[in-house]
């Protein structure tokens, strides 16, 4: 029998595996959900005096976004508002890709991260977060006599 | 007749075809007068952006630039390459003569005006 109306597409194919390959090495996703493919997509760093989060938000009101670290968890949230027009316009949406509504993130960070030493800056969307590592925590070098 | 209106701010075409790049998230959305395209380049400042427009294609590309300290080490990636790319067919109709870009907080609004005879006409059913 000939399924001519659900035609084998090779992208979509092509996507599924992606999606199979991609879910099988993730081999322990955060306990806080997705550990990947959210809204603002992170990037974490770290160097020997700070940790460093990059978080991909653009088009945010740089003061409507929350930032909240506690205990070693840090909490993005925030909202966007859709770019799209309302029904009653008259105007047609040909692709629909981006982000639109409430977002919350939440990253469990190391422990040993100074609370009182936290810098954020949002430029190009991109929000930066700031956090230095306790100073007992840093690492010291030791003279030997 | 062929319309070759060539659009080009900034940014080296060869360069950029040859790197690999991320994908943008796009909203187009058209209206009587035009086409209105969103596209997502969180890190992308103004002078690393290059929007070009001619008669058949549309080529955004964006390279970030990001503050980092030295000595930094990746820990969790979810972005995984510094530079956007996508590229569209343009219909006939629309006028890359007519193109007007904005880029706010990494998010780039091009606004392209359809030609005049394009613009639609209501027509009268007969009969």
């Amino acid at each position: 029998m000939e399924f001519s109306l659900f035609p084998r597409d090779l992208f979509a194919d092509l996507e599924r595996l992606q999606r199979q390959v991609h879910r099988a090495f993730e081999f322990s996703p955060s306990i806080r959900g997705f550990a990947r493919g959210g809204f603002p997509a992170l990037n974490v760093a770290s160097t020997p005096q700070s940790v460093e989060i990059y978080a991909f938000a653009p088009g945010l009101e740089p003061k409507s976004i929350d930032v909240q670290l506690e205990r070693g968890v840090l909490s993005i949230a925030g909202e966007r508002k859709p770019a799209l027009p309302g029904e009653r316009e008259r105007a047609t949406v040909h692709v629909n890709e981006r982000f639109a509504g409430r977002f919350h993130r939440v990253i469990t960070l190391s422990d040993d991260l100074d609370p009182n030493e936290v810098r954020a800056a949002y430029r190009e969307g991109v929000l930066h977060i700031s956090i230095k590592r306790l100073e007992s925590a840093q690492p010291r070098r030791i003279n030997v006599n | 007749m062929n319309e070759q209106t060539a659009v080009r701010r900034g940014g080296d075409e060869t360069a950029a075809i040859e790197q690999p790049a991320l994908l943008p998230p796009v909203d187009v959305v058209e209206d009587d007068s035009g086409i209105t395209l969103y596209a997502d380049l969180p890190g992308v400042p103004k002078d690393k952006l290059s929007v070009q427009a001619d008669g058949e294609t549309l080529i955004i590309d964006g390279e970030m630039a990001l503050e980092m300290p030295k000595d930094l080490e990746a820990t969790h990636v979810e972005v995984n390459l510094p530079r956007y790319r996508r590229v569209f067919s343009l219909s006939k109709e629309l006028d890359p003569g007519k193109l007007s870009a904005e880029l706010k907080h990494g998010v780039l609004k091009l606004r392209i005006q359809k030609a005049e005879r394009a613009k639609p006409r209501r027509i009268e059913v007969t009969g």
